[in-house]
Parts: C-alpha cells; sequence; structure tokens
C-alpha cells in the first residue's frame, strides 16, 4: 500500500512512433498519491496514446513508464486491480441492470482487498455516490448519455483503484451533470488516496479539478504545474482594480496575490473595492500550445 | 475477511456467474427468445413434413434419420454463436472490460463457454422433446443411448466452442462473420445432415470427413438410432472410434491454438482501436 505522497506515476522519455512518424518524442512526467492531474492537448497530441500505455492497453516505442511501481507493459492481475479506467466510450453490457453490472463487476476485485483497503466498494454505497440509486434496476442500454458515464465512472470505481484514469469524462455532460461530475471527483480527491489522471477539452474542467496540469503538444509536454504557474509562464497577466480616496484604479500584473499583498502593506484600510481577474487558463494553453507546436515544427525542420 | 482465493478460481466462480447471468438474459429477452425459438421450431416442422418419408429397403423413415443429425448440427453451430459474439462483444467494448478488469480475460471466456454451451442445451431439449412426438422409430429407451448422446454433446462441444473463440478472433469485421457462415452452411450440406450421406458422391463424402458437423451428426445417430440403421452409415459402421478421433483432434487443435489467438486478439484491444472499429461499423451503416 502506497502511503501518502509516495510516486504513483513516473514516466521518463516516453516515445511512440508509428511507421516512421514519431507521435511522442520524450514524454516526461510524474505523479503523487493523492493528486488530481489533468492531461490537455489538442486533438492528436498523443494524449490518448500516453494513457493508453499507462493502462497497459499499448506497448510503448522507448522510455520508462512505472505505475504504481510496475512498467505498465509486465503489469500483472493484482496490478491492475489497483487501477481503474474510465474510457471515452462505452457501450458494452447494454443488457445488463445497472446493480448487476456492478456487483458482478465488483467480485472480480475481492480477492485483491487489503487490510488497508477493502475491495470492492459496496454496490449500493457507489451507486449513492454517482449518483444511479433511483436507476440501478435499469437495463443499462436504456441510460442517457450522462447516467451511462456515470455508471462508466462507477465501474472505474468499484475497485477502489489507488489510480484512475478519466478520458474526458464530462464529453457531451449537460452542465448539470457536469457539475454532479465535479463534485464527485472532487469528493475523491479530498481523501487524498486515489490519484486521478484525466483528459479534457473543458479548461474550466481542468482549472476546477486538477492540482497539476500538464500540457501535451508536439508530441512533448510544454507545461507541468498549477494553473496558477501556468498562467505566470506566458506573457498573459492578472487584471486588479481598486478604490482609493474615492479614485478607481486598474493595473495589469503577471502576480496579482503579491501586487495585492503590496498593496494592502501600503495602503491598509484605505482599499476598498477589490477585485482580482486571473488571466483565463485559456489564453495560457492557447499560447502554449502554439508555442509547443513551433518548436516541434522547427525540430523536424532541423533533422 | 473473505478466504484468499487463486486467480484460477475467481476466473472460474465469476465467469461461471457470468454466464449464468447472460444465458438468464437471453431466454427474459424477447428477441433472443425468438432467436432461440426460431431454429428448432423450424427444424421440428421440416421433421414433420419429413417423419413419414421411407428410405431405402430396410423400412427406415426419413425423418427418423434426420432428427438426430440435426441435433449433431445444432450442436455444431456453437461454434458460429461463439465467433459471433466474439466479434460484436469485441466492437461494443465488452472485450476491452474485461482487459480492464483484474482475471477479466479470462472469466470473460469461461462465461462465453457457459452462455453459449447453455443456450445449445435448452435449444436441444425444444427439439428433442418434441422430436420424440413426431418421429417414431428412434431407439431412446436405454440408458446407453443417453450416455453415447451425452458424450457426444461434450466432446462435440469440445470440439467446436474452442474453434468457434479462434474464428471469431480472426474474423473481426461482419464481413468476416457472413464469409464464416457461408462456409458453416457449405459444411452442413456435405456433412449429410437432412440426407444420408451414402447417397452422395464419394468426393463430397471424402469432405464431409473434415467437418465436425459430419461427426456430431454421426455421433448423434449412433446414439438414437436403431441398430439396423447403421447400413446407412459409410462402411456400415458407427465408427464411434473414429467420431472420438475426429472430434477429438478438431478440440485439441482448437484448445492448442485459441489461447494463442486470444491472447493476441486481447492485446490488441485498446480504447482507441474500439473506437477505431465502430466508427468502420458506423460508416458501413451510414
Amino acid at each position: 500500500m502506497a502511503t501518502s505522497g509516495e510516486i504513483v506515476l513516473d514516466v521518463e522519455g516516453l516515445r511512440m512512433r508509428y511507421g516512421t512518424t514519431d507521435v511522442l518524442h520524450g514524454v516526461t512526467f510524474g505523479a503523487r498519491q493523492g493528486e488530481v492531474l489533468a492531461l490537455l492537448g489538442p486533438n492528436g497530441a498523443g494524449k490518448t496514446t500516453t494513457i493508453e500505455i499507462m493502462e497497459g492497453f499499448r506497448a510503448r516505442s522507448a522510455g520508462r513508464v512505472r505505475v504504481l511501481g510496475t512498467d505498465p507493459a509486465h503489469g500483472t492481475e493484482q496490478w491492475r486491480a489497483r487501477l481503474g479506467v474510465v474510457l471515452q466510450s462505452w457501450r458494452d453490457h447494454g443488457r445488463w441492470r445497472v446493480r448487476e453490472l456492478l456487483a458482478h463487476l465488483g467480485t472480480y476485485y475481492a480477492p485483491y482487498s487489503t487490510d488497508a483497503i477493502r475491495r470492492p466498494w459496496d454496490t449500493g454505497e457507489l451507486l449513492e455516490a454517482v449518483g444511479l440509486s433511483e436507476h440501478a434496476d435499469r437495463k443499462i442500454r436504456t441510460l442517457s448519455g450522462g447516467q451511462r458515464r456515470r455508471l462508466d465512472v462507477a465501474i472505474g470505481l468499484v475497485g477502489r483503484p489507488e489510480l484512475l484514469f478519466l478520458d474526458e469524462p464530462t464529453a457531451g455532460f449537460d452542465p448539470e451533470a457536469r457539475h454532479e461530475f465535479h463534485g464527485l471527483v472532487q469528493r475523491l480527491a479530498d481523501d487524498r488516496e486515489t490519484t486521478v489522471l484525466l483528459t479534457t477539452h473543458d479548461l474550466d474542467e481542468a482549472d476546477k479539478l486538477a492540482d497539476r496540469i500538464l500540457i501535451l503538444a508536439g508530441g512533448r509536454i510544454v507545461a507541468d504545474g498549477p494553473a496558477d504557474d501556468l498562467a505566470r509562464r506566458t506573457t498573459a497577466a492578472d487584471e486588479v482594480r481598486w478604490t482609493r480616496d474615492g479614485r478607481n484604479f486598474v493595473t495589469s500584473t503577471p502576480g496579482s496575490t503579491a501586487f495585492v499583498r503590496g498593496l494592502f502593506h501600503a495602503y491598509g484600510e484605505e482599499i476598498s473595492g477589490l477585485e482580482v481577474r486571473r488571466a483565463s487558463l485559456e489564453d495560457t494553453y492557447l499560447e502554449l500550445v502554439r508555442q509547443g507546436e513551433a518548436a516541434a515544427r522547427e525540430a523536424k525542420a532541423a533533422q | 475477511m473473505i478466504p484468499a482465493m487463486t486467480p484460477a478460481a475467481t476466473a472460474l466462480r465469476a465467469g461461471w456467474a457470468r454466464g449464468l447471468i447472460e444465458l438468464r438474459q437471453s431466454f427474459t429477452n424477447a428477441g433472443d427468445l425468438l432467436a432461440h425459438l426460431l431454429w428448432p421450431v423450424l427444424m421440428l416442422a421440416v421433421l414433420y413434413f419429413m417423419r413419414d418419408r421411407p428410405f431405402g429397403s430396410e423400412g427406415l423413415l426419413l425423418g427418423t434419420l434426420a432428427l438426430p443429425s440435426i441435433l449433431g448440427m445444432n450442436a455444431a453451430m456453437g461454434m458460429v454463436s461463439m465467433a459471433q459474439t466474439l466479434t460484436a462483444e469485441r466492437e461494443d467494448g465488452t472485450l476491452l472490460r474485461a482487459k480492464a478488469t483484474p482475471d477479466g480475460m479470462r472469466s470473460y471466456l469461461v462465461g462465453k463457454v457457459v452462455t453459449v454451451a447453455g443456450g445449445l442445451f435448452v435449444q436441444l431439449a425444444i427439439l428433442l422433446l418434441p422430436g420424440l412426438l413426431i418421429i417414431d422409430g428412434l431407439a431412446v429407451g436405454s440408458l446407453d443411448a443417453w450416455l453415447t448422446l451425452t458424450w457426444v454433446l461434450v466432446l462435440g462441444m469440445l470440439a467446436t466452442l474452442p474453434l468457434g473463440a479462434v474464428l471469431g478472433s480472426v474474423f473481426t469485421s461482419s464481413r468476416g462473420q457472413g464469409l464464416l457462415q457461408l462456409v458453416v452452411l457449405g459444411m452442413i450440406a456435405v456433412s449429410g445432415i437432412f440426407y444420408p450421406i451414402t447417397s452422395m458422391p464419394e468426393w463430397l463424402q471424402g469432405t464431409a470427413h473434415f467437418s465436425p458437423v459430419y461427426w456430431l451428426g454421426l455421433g448423434m445417430r449412433s446414439a438414437l438410432l436403431p441398430e439396423s440403421a447403421v447400413s446407412v452409415e459409410i462402411g456400415g459402421s458407427w465408427r464411434q472410434l473414429e467420431t472420438v478421433g475426429a472430434l477429438g483432434a478438431w478440440a485439441l487443435l482448437g484448445l492448442a491454438v485459441a489461447p494463442f489467438v486470444l491472447r493476441r486478439m486481447a492485446r490488441g484491444e485498446s480504447g482507441s482501436s474500439v473506437a477505431a472499429r465502430r466508427d468502420r461499423a458506423l460508416r458501413r451503416i451510414g
């Protein structure tokens, strides 16, 4: 069993080549237990390939990959029992009923239960956690898109995974379903036991859920850090507005927190109407992807 | 605390549970129920019209000869269901789900064998019980007949189900499946199911020896027909040793090749391969 802060994901120099095309050139990143990571990047950047390699579903061309301390290419069933996988779309087991499938899949994890982690997750509790209790006896193929997705997440969680992969978990959700789903991931993250790696195209979602954001562009990780830090690495700046002596002020700064601290230090109670608008993650993301893809093109041209 | 179980035991237990659940589903669902009933009912109708047609000079009736043969053919059709299920469940991601679950692949396969074999047994009963009322001249009074029926069936399933799994992993598209169906129909045609094989040209009789359908039909006839009916068989013998040999050889081949082919197939499964297959399927429809 992993202790808090233990390294759960360790990827170094990961390369993937299809024929003569390199899709990933030396991807490097890691994750500690309990972290929530969001992997962002344009379509075709290799996000799915990266995740599939870590899930043990795809063989890599080169590089070092350790998932829960094991090379996924040689993962045992014991290792498999510690992972949860939620892929982009599932249509399987349409004739099964929701509770029936969850209870059945749970039995596979029982032999891998430990004193620290009781497997599987109780079916009733899990249904409650993903908000499917009232649909427990429905046939799976009659579920709506959002309900089906929540079931997929429940199946990903049924073995109480130490590491959960979520590939575009909220694609096709309505705002309410998205909100509920975010609550579910945040509750998981609060326990600091499950490490989560999710891919998404929704930057607000990444900002809201992830402790750290990874941006994959041109086959490399071009950014790795908390959303706030990423903003600081580009020219995008925060906007700070305040009022003093009845006058309105506005300024742009990449370090809004430090600026505001300075402001209060200098004027204290005189400051009112403070407003900080952070540089949007979108600005940062677009800028970083542009830089990353340009660098990849240059590297290719230089060959 | 749950007692520690070996992975093999888990796979067997979970697979068994899985097979029974899917078997129950297939009998509580209108579409599947129709599929289960259609074939036996159709065959019963055929038998009904054949029942009084005499064959040869021994006083045998065509319907009497055909009933056990049809049972044998039915058992061999498990090969096709197995192949079709594998192809379909690869496309909808069931196999990938199994791969993402600890010990899931093995349980999946155990479950499939339980579902397909269970379905076959039920179909067999649906065919055999009314068949016994329609058809005269069967030798079903002895324990011996039922014992022979049992070993032929078990060996037949061992011969055809692993083979079906191999075919299902090799033919990944529905077009491939169509081809497979054609081959199986051809096999049935040359296997002397609806008409005694000795009335066919000799070269066809030779071909039939490679078909598990022929051996299953022969084995079933040896179980359910009176001794006098042996005269319409090749060489005037039930050739039970040869039946064991031929079905056993198919079983060994299937069991030897299946794990290898299935492992290779499982290795290739990933979210993107499932998505790519689905896109291809949608393009075909659209």
